[in-house]
C-alpha cells in the first residue's frame, strides 16, 4: 500500500487529505471530533465517494462505489459500535453475509468453523465459534468482529475508535491482538483521539485537522503534549482584558452526578461543581468522555443520580419541561437533531422548547419575537416562514442561540455553540454569550475548541472517563497544556 | 480566536425528519399549488390505468366512467355518497392523528368496532332525555375507542411494543370480544336471522338533515359531527400547545425530547385521542339509521381510513376530499352492473390512486425542497453578502 491522495473541494467535511499507510504497521489517525476522520474513513471504506482524489493500493487506483469492493479489495472496517446478532453465535455472526456453500444449497459450517478455528489460532484472537455472542464480554466481541473481517480476505483493517468502549486491561489485550495482526503482515489504521494510547501502540501517526491532514509524526519523537498541540493547533487566543463578573450568587450547583451505562461501566462518577450568577463554567474534555452525558444529566433527559440544585430550589427530580420553564436554557449539541424540527418554519421553531402557558399557541407573539431574534442575531433569510432546513447551519444556530436567550434564563447550557459554524457567526454567537453572562446569566459551556474553552470560560474543569480531573485557571494556561489534562497525557496545567 | 484558516461547514442536509416514510405520511408539508397538483395528476393516472384496464376487457372507457359520474350526480346517491363519506372521514382522522405523531394506528378497526356495540348496547338499555342520551351514547363510543386504543399506547410506552404489531392483534382479539358480548347482549332482529343489540329508542337517534334538495333520504345528523372533528383536528394540532409538541414529536423525536416533551406521556394521550376519534367511525350510522349494533354492522372502515389518510396527506381538508372520493367510486360502482362492467374495477382505480398519489407526493416534495433552498440562496445572495454554499 503505497499513498492515498484525496482532495474534497469548498465547504465539505474532508479536503486536501494526503495520507500514506505503509505495509504492516499500525497507523494512527488521530484529531478532533468533527475533524474529519470519519469522512476518511467511509471513502477508504466505500460508503463515501471522494470527489476528488485517488486511492492507490499497492500503487494500483482504485474505486470504491459500495464497502463491497473496499472488501473485495481487501478493506475491511471494524466500526465502533458492534454490529453483530447477539442471538446468533460467534460462527453464525462471523459468515453472515458470505456464507460458505456446500453443493450449492446446504451452508458448510464444518469449514467455516475450521477456518475461522484457523483465523483465530494464526492471529491469537483466542475466540471460540460456538458461543452465543450475548454470552461474551465487549472485548471479545470486538475481536469477533475484527474476525469478522479477517474472514473475508482483510489484508487492511480499519478500527473506528475501538478503544472508546473498552476498560483499561481491555484494551492492553486488543494493543496485543493488534501487534500480533501485524506481525502477520496486515496493515492496519487506527482512529483515534487518545493520544496516549496512540502514542503507545501506533507505528505511524497522522494528524487531522478541520478536515486536512496536518501533520505526519514519528511517535517514537514526539510527546503527548506536541500532539495535542497539532491536534487543536498552536495559535493562543487573543489575550482577553475583560472585568470578571462572576457574583457570589449560586445558581447551579452539582454533586455526586454519577450514570452508568447498560453494563455497569460508569459514563460519569461523582461529577460536582457550582456555577455562580454571572460565571461561565467550561468543561474541557475530550469528547466521548461524559460531555453529552452532563449536559443530558443536567437537562434531565437521562436519568442520573446526584443532587443538582438551581438557584436554591433542588430539581434532582424535575422533567425537562420543568427545568426549562424554570429558566435553563439548552444549545444541544446536535443542533439539527436535538435544537430544530428542520421542516418547521422558523417561527414555529421559536416555540420549541419554549412552549409552557396557555392551552394556545402565541402565534403572534413567537412571530413577532422570531422577527426579534432574526434581526438581533443576524440570522439571514429571507423571511421567518422559511424552513429551518434551508438555513446554512451558522444561521441555524444564531436561531437557536437567540430562542435560548430569551426569556431570561437563569442558567444556559451550551454544547458547542460555535461548532460549525463559521468564523463571523462564531464571533456574534461569542459576543452575545459575553453579554448574557454580563448580565448575570451562568453558563455550563462544553466545547471541543480550546481556544474557545479559554477564552470564553471565568473557571475550568477537565472531564475524563466521566470524572472531573482536573481545575485549570483559564488565565493562565496554554491550548496545549489543557489538552495534555484532557487525554490524560501526565502533566496538569 | 481562531484556530484555522477556514471555519468547517457542515453540509446542512436535513437528514433526520426528511425521510420518504415522514413525507408519506404528511408530517412535512407540501406548499401552496403543488398540494393541490400531486393529488390531482395522480387521480389523472389513475383515471389513464382504469381507462386502460377497461380498454382491454373490452369496455367504453368513457362511457363506463361517465355513467358513474352520472350516477354520482342523482340526489339520491349524493346523499349516500355523503353518508359514507362521513365515516371515512372520522376514521381517515383517526389514522392522521396518529400518523402525524409517527404513530401507526393500524386498529381504527376493531377501536370503531367495539366502541360502536358497547355505545349501542348502553344507548338501548337505557331512555334519557334526548340530548343526554345521544350525549351518553357518544360518550361511551368515544370512552372505548380510547380505552381499546389506549392498551396499545401503553404498551409502547411502558414496554416498547410496536403499535403496529399490537393494533393489529388488539383488532382480532375486538373481532372475538365483540362476536361474544354481541351473542351476550343481543336480542334477535325481527324477519331475519341476524341478531343485534336492543335498538335505541327514539331519545337516542339523531333526524336526518334534507341537506340535498330532491333526495327521497336524508343525510346522517351526525354528519355534522364529522364537520366538527375536522375543525377540531385542525384547531388542536395547529392551534394549542399540545398540538405543537404533538407535532414536534412526529417531526423529530430527538429535538421533542430536549424541548421538554414527554414522549411517553404523548404516545399514551395520542393514542387516547386517535382511539376516541376511532369511536366515533360508527355513529353516524348507529344513530342515523341502523339504531342497533348487529351482525350486519359494516367493518373494515378502519382500513379505508388509512388509505384516506395518506391520499389526503392527514390534513383535515385533504382528507375530506380523500373521504368523498373514495366514497363516490365506493357508492357509483353499483351502477357498472348495468354497464356490464364489473365493479371491482373500481378496486383497481382506488389501489392506483393511492400508489399514485404516494409517488407524487414524493415527486413533488424532492422538487420543492430544492427550490426551496435555490430560492433562499438566491435571495440572500442578493443582499450582497452571503454566507457560503451551504444552505
Amino acid at each position: 500500500m503505497d499513498g492515498i491522495t484525496k482532495r474534497f473541494p469548498g465547504v465539505v467535511a474532508n479536503r486536501d487529505i494526503h495520507l500514506s499507510v505503509s505495509k504492516g504497521q499500525i497507523h494512527a489517525i488521530v484529531g478532533e471530533n468533527g475533524a474529519g476522520k470519519s469522512t476518511l474513513m467511509k471513502i477508504l471504506y466505500g460508503m463515501q465517494r471522494p470527489d476528488e482524489g485517488e486511492i492507490r493500493i499497492d500503487g494500483t487506483p482504485v474505486s470504491f462505489s459500495t464497502p463491497g469492493d473496499a472488501i473485495a479489495a481487501g478493506i475491511g472496517m471494524v466500526h465502533q459500535h458492534f454490529m453483530l446478532a447477539d442471538n446468533l453465535t460467534v460462527l453464525e455472526n462471523v459468515v453472515l453475509g458470505s456464507e460458505p456453500r456446500r453443493a450449492g444449497l446446504a451452508l458448510d459450517f464444518a469449514a467455516a468453523r475450521k477456518k475461522i478455528k484457523g483465523i483465530s489460532a494464526a492471529y491469537g484472537l483466542d475466540v471460540d465459534p460456538d458461543v452465543l455472542v450475548e454470552e461474551i464480554g465487549v472485548g471479545q466481541r470486538q475481536r469477533v468482529e475484527i474476525l469478522k473481517v479477517l474472514y473475508r480476505g482483510a489484508r487492511i483493517l480499519i478500527l473506528d475508535e475501538p478503544t472508546a468502549v473498552l476498560v483499561p486491561h481491555e484494551v492492553d489485550e486488543l494493543f496485543e491482538n493488534l501487534h500480533g495482526l501485524v506481525r502477520e503482515g496486515i496493515t492496519i489504521i487506527f482512529i483515534s483521539h487518545h493520544l496516549d494510547e496512540v502514542l503507545k501502540v501506533a507505528d505511524a501517526i497522522t494528524v487531522i485537522r478541520r478536515g486536512t491532514t496536518v501533520a505526519s509524526v514519528d511517535p517514537a519523537s514526539v510527546t503527548a503534549r506536541q500532539l495535542a498541540e497539532l491536534m487543536v493547533g498552536s495559535e493562543l487566543p487573543s489575550p482577553e482584558t475583560r472585568e470578571s463578573t462572576v457574583t457570589d450568587v449560586v445558581a447551579l450547583e452539582v454533586s455526586g452526578l454519577t450514570m452508568a451505562a447498560e453494563g455497569g461501566r460508569l459514563l460519569l462518577e461523582d461529577v460536582a461543581f457550582t456555577i455562580h450568577k454571572g460565571e461561565v463554567l467550561g468543561i474541557a474534555g475530550v469528547e466521548g468522555n461524559g460531555q453529552a452525558e452532563l449536559v443530558e444529566a443536567v437537562m434531565g433527559i437521562r436519568a442520573a443520580t446526584g443532587a443538582i440544585t438551581l438557584a436554591g430550589t433542588d430539581i434532582t427530580a424535575w422533567s425537562t419541561l420543568r427545568r426549562r420553564e424554570a429558566g435553563i436554557g439548552y444549545i444541544p449539541e446536535d443542533r439539527q437533531r436535538h435544537g430544530l424540527l428542520l421542516e418547521a418554519p422558523l417561527w414555529e421553531n421559536r416555540i420549541l422548547g419554549h412552549n409552557s402557558g396557555g392551552i394556545w399557541i402565541d402565534r403572534k407573539g413567537a412571530r413577532a419575537d422570531t422577527e426579534r431574534i432574526v434581526a438581533q442575531y443576524d440570522v439571514r433569510t429571507p423571511g421567518i416562514d422559511v424552513d429551518a432546513a434551508a438555513l446554512s447551519g451558522g444561521n441555524q444556530q444564531k436561531l437557536i442561540v437567540g430562542r435560548e436567550m430569551s426569556g431570561d434564563p437563569v442558567l444556559l447550557i451550551a454544547a458547542h455553540p460555535t461548532r460549525g459554524v463559521d468564523v463571523g457567526a462564531q464571533a456574534a454567537i461569542w459576543d452575545h454569550l459575553r453579554d448574557a453572562r454580563a448580565a448575570g446569566l451562568a453558563v455550563l459551556l462544553i466545547s471541543a475548541d480550546l481556544d474557545e474553552l479559554i477564552g470564553l470560560s471565568d473557571s475550568l474543569k477537565v472531564l475524563l472517563r466521566g470524572r472531573i480531573v482536573a481545575d485549570v485557571d483559564p488565565a493562565n494556561v496554554t491550548p496545549e497544556q489543557l489538552g495534555s489534562a484532557m487525554t490524560g497525557a501526565g502533566e496538569e496545567a | 480566536m481562531t484556530t484555522g484558516t477556514q471555519a468547517p461547514q457542515t453540509p446542512q442536509v436535513p437528514q433526520h425528519a426528511d425521510t420518504f416514510a415522514n413525507r408519506l405520511v404528511g408530517r412535512i408539508r407540501l406548499n401552496g399549488m403543488m398540494a393541490l397538483a400531486a393529488p390531482l395528476l395522480a387521480i389523472l393516472f389513475a383515471g389513464l390505468v382504469t381507462s386502460l384496464v377497461l380498454i382491454i376487457t373490452g369496455h367504453p372507457p368513457i362511457d363506463s366512467l361517465l355513467a358513474m359520474v352520472e350516477f354520482a350526480g342523482m340526489p339520491r346517491t349524493m346523499v349516500g355518497i355523503i353518508n359514507l363519506a362521513s365515516a371515512y372521514y372520522l376514521s381517515a382522522m383517526a389514522v392522521a392523528l396518529g400518523f402525524r405523531m409517527n404513530l401507526f394506528n393500524i386498529g381504527v378497526d376493531g377501536q370503531y368496532r367495539l366502541a360502536a356495540l358497547c355505545a349501542a348496547a348502553v344507548g338501548g338499555a337505557v331512555t334519557l332525555p334526548k340530548p343526554l342520551h345521544i350525549a351518553l351514547i357518544i360518550l361511551v363510543a368515544v370512552l372505548v375507542g380510547a380505552a381499546w386504543a389506549g392498551i396499545a399506547g401503553v404498551l409502547k410506552a411502558r414496554r416498547g411494543v410496536s403499535e403496529v404489531i399490537s393494533t393489529i392483534m388488539l383488532n382480532t382479539i375486538a373481532t372475538g370480544l365483540g362476536a361474544w358480548l354481541l351473542t351476550s347482549w343481543a336480542v334477535p332482529v325481527a324477519g331475519s336471522n341476524n341478531i343485534g343489540t336492543k335498538p335505541i329508542g327514539e331519545s337516542g337517534q339523531v333526524p336526518g338533515i334534507s341537506l340535498i334538495p330532491g333526495a327521497p333520504n336524508q343525510v346522517f345528523g351526525l354528519f355534522l359531527l364529522a364537520v366538527l372533528v375536522g375543525i377540531g383536528f385542525h384547531l388542536l394540532l395547529n392551534k394549542t400547545r399540545f398540538g405543537f409538541d404533538l407535532r414536534s414529536t412526529g417531526l423529530s423525536e430527538p429535538a421533542a425530547v430536549a424541548s421538554g416533551v414527554n414522549v411517553k406521556k404523548m404516545i399514551v394521550i395520542a393514542m387516547l385521542i386517535s382511539g376516541g376519534m376511532a369511536g366515533l367511525v360508527g355513529m353516524p350510522q348507529l344513530l342515523g339509521s341502523s339504531y342497533s349494533y348487529g351482525l350486519d354492522f359494516p367493518p373494515g372502515f378502519g382500513f379505508t381510513g388509512i388509505a384516506i389518510a395518506l391520499i389526503g396527506r392527514n390534513n383535515p381538508i385533504g382528507v375530506a376530499f380523500g373521504a368523498l372520493l373514495w366514497s363516490f367510486l365506493d357508492v357509483s360502482q353499483n351502477i357498472l352492473n348495468f354497464e356490464k362492467v364489473s365493479p371491482e374495477i373500481v378496486t383497481i382505480m382506488q389501489g392506483v390512486i393511492v400508489l399514485a398519489v404516494v409517488i407524487a407526493y414524493e415527486l413533488v416534495h424532492r422538487y420543492r425542497i430544492v427550490a426551496e433552498q435555490r430560492r433562499v440562496s438566491r435571495e440572500l445572495s442578493a443582499s450582497a453578502r452571503t454566507e457560503g454554499a451551504a444552505a
